[in-house]
């Protein structure tokens, strides 16, 4: 890890740029960055590297990611509900046109797909897309949060929630646990005679059945949760790599740049898709959670 | 550790042939289904950004996965 002050090599930049803001606390006895040792006890701070991460276990929370998610859904819940109490049945403009939009697109999709009936899935999905497409930070150059910030003395800070696989992985055992309850409320006892008499009907099939079907409802969450991540991972990887090759030389300082607005607007392409799916795939979920044959 | 580098190229390498082989017939259903029947063709268009979303799963988290392999396990 350099210094602040040295010049730092481009994997340290990269790898720099990848690391979160932690909080947790670090076991007795453990050596740390400026030389000091933890007393008995164990200490509760942020993380200074990459082995301190790695010693302060599973109980150390991401800050920024934390700040970023719940932040960015204040903001959305504050701006919906601004434009939604100045609705009027007149024709709209603006703001409130863009928000009748999504709300409209959200209904139409969940519509088409959900053939339950449930006041809180479309809300969910309109909630999903929004959050999600709100990963248009990812767009904002890639230094420029995370330098003022170091100046202001935060060490590390990555400021797209979605990079951070704790959060995907939170969102779709968030929406893994909606499914089960459906499930469970919906088709009661049927739920554990779909589980373990699905696809052979013969009771002696019994383990072969549950077996088959707890992998294929386990890896629903998973690959939820996990495509939204590598979508984002990599592609704020290749922000960060394109960046880097600012640092070349005067002559690339050109064509980096024209990277850099080519990659920004597959990006965006790219968030809206992953949005879209995400929603579309917690619509399908719960609308097979919710079937009654 | 140049091990790393095989495996996460690799990785890649074959990931990404799955997803262009994929997507790619999902493309070619898409045109034609677009030339049997043209109303339909902004449905169809949305189906195949889903099925494209789909199919690129495995391979984009195969990629993040090696990227990480390359920048940060590997130094």
């Amino acid at each position: 890890m350099a210094a602040n002050g040295d010049s730092q090599t481009v994997s340290e930049y990269i790898v720099h740029h990848l690391t979160n803001l932690t909080y947790g606390k670090l076991p007795e006895g453990f050596e740390r960055y400026d030389g000091s040792v933890v007393q008995a006890g164990g200490q509760w701070t942020m993380a200074h590297g990459a082995d301190e991460i790695t010693a302060m276990g599973f109980n150390a929370i991401h800050v920024d990611s934390m700040i970023w998610s719940v932040g960015l859904g204040i903001i959305f819940c504050w701006l919906f509900r601004r434009v939604a109490v100045r609705a009027t049945s007149g024709v709209p403009t603006g703001l409130v046109n863009f928000v009748e939009m999504i709300v409209e697109f959200v209904d139409g999709t969940v519509k088409d797909t959900f053939h339950g009936r449930n006041p809180l899935i479309a809300p969910l999905a309109l909630t999903i897309f929004v959050w999600v497409f709100l990963i248009l930070m990812d767009l904002i150059p890639v230094d420029l949060i995370p330098h003022s910030l170091m100046l202001a003395g935060v060490e590390y800070q990555k400021i797209v929630p979605s990079t951070d696989p704790n959060i995907t992985m939170g969102m779709a055992i968030g929406v893994f646990v909606l499914m089960l309850f459906y499930s469970i409320k919906v088709k009661g006892f049927g739920f554990v005679k779909e589980l373990t008499l699905n696809p052979f009907h013969h009771p002696l099939f019994i383990p072969v059945n549950l077996f088959m079907e707890v992998v294929g409802l386990l890896a629903k969450p998973f690959s939820l949760g996990l495509r939204l991540f590598g979508n984002m991972y990599a592609g704020e990887m290749i922000f960060i790599l394109i960046a880097a090759l600012f640092s070349v030389g005067v002559f690339w300082l050109l064509p980096a740049a024209l990277l850099q607005i080519g990659w920004a607007i597959f990006h965006i392409l790219v968030i809206t898709l992953q949005a879209f799916i995400f929603m579309v795939l917690t619509i399908v979920y719960l609308s097979m959670a919710h079937e009654d044959h | 550790m140049e091990l790393i580098y095989v495996a996460a190229a690799i990785m890649m390498g074959l990931g990404g042939m799955g997803a262009a082989i994929g997507v790619g017939i999902l493309g070619g259903k898409l045109i034609e289904g677009s030339a049997r029947q043209p109303e339909l063709a902004p449905k169809l268009q949305g189906t195949f950004f889903l099925g494209a979303g789909l199919v690129d799963a495995i391979p984009i988290i195969g990629v993040g996965i090696a990227m990480y392999l390359i920048f940060v396990v590997a130094g």
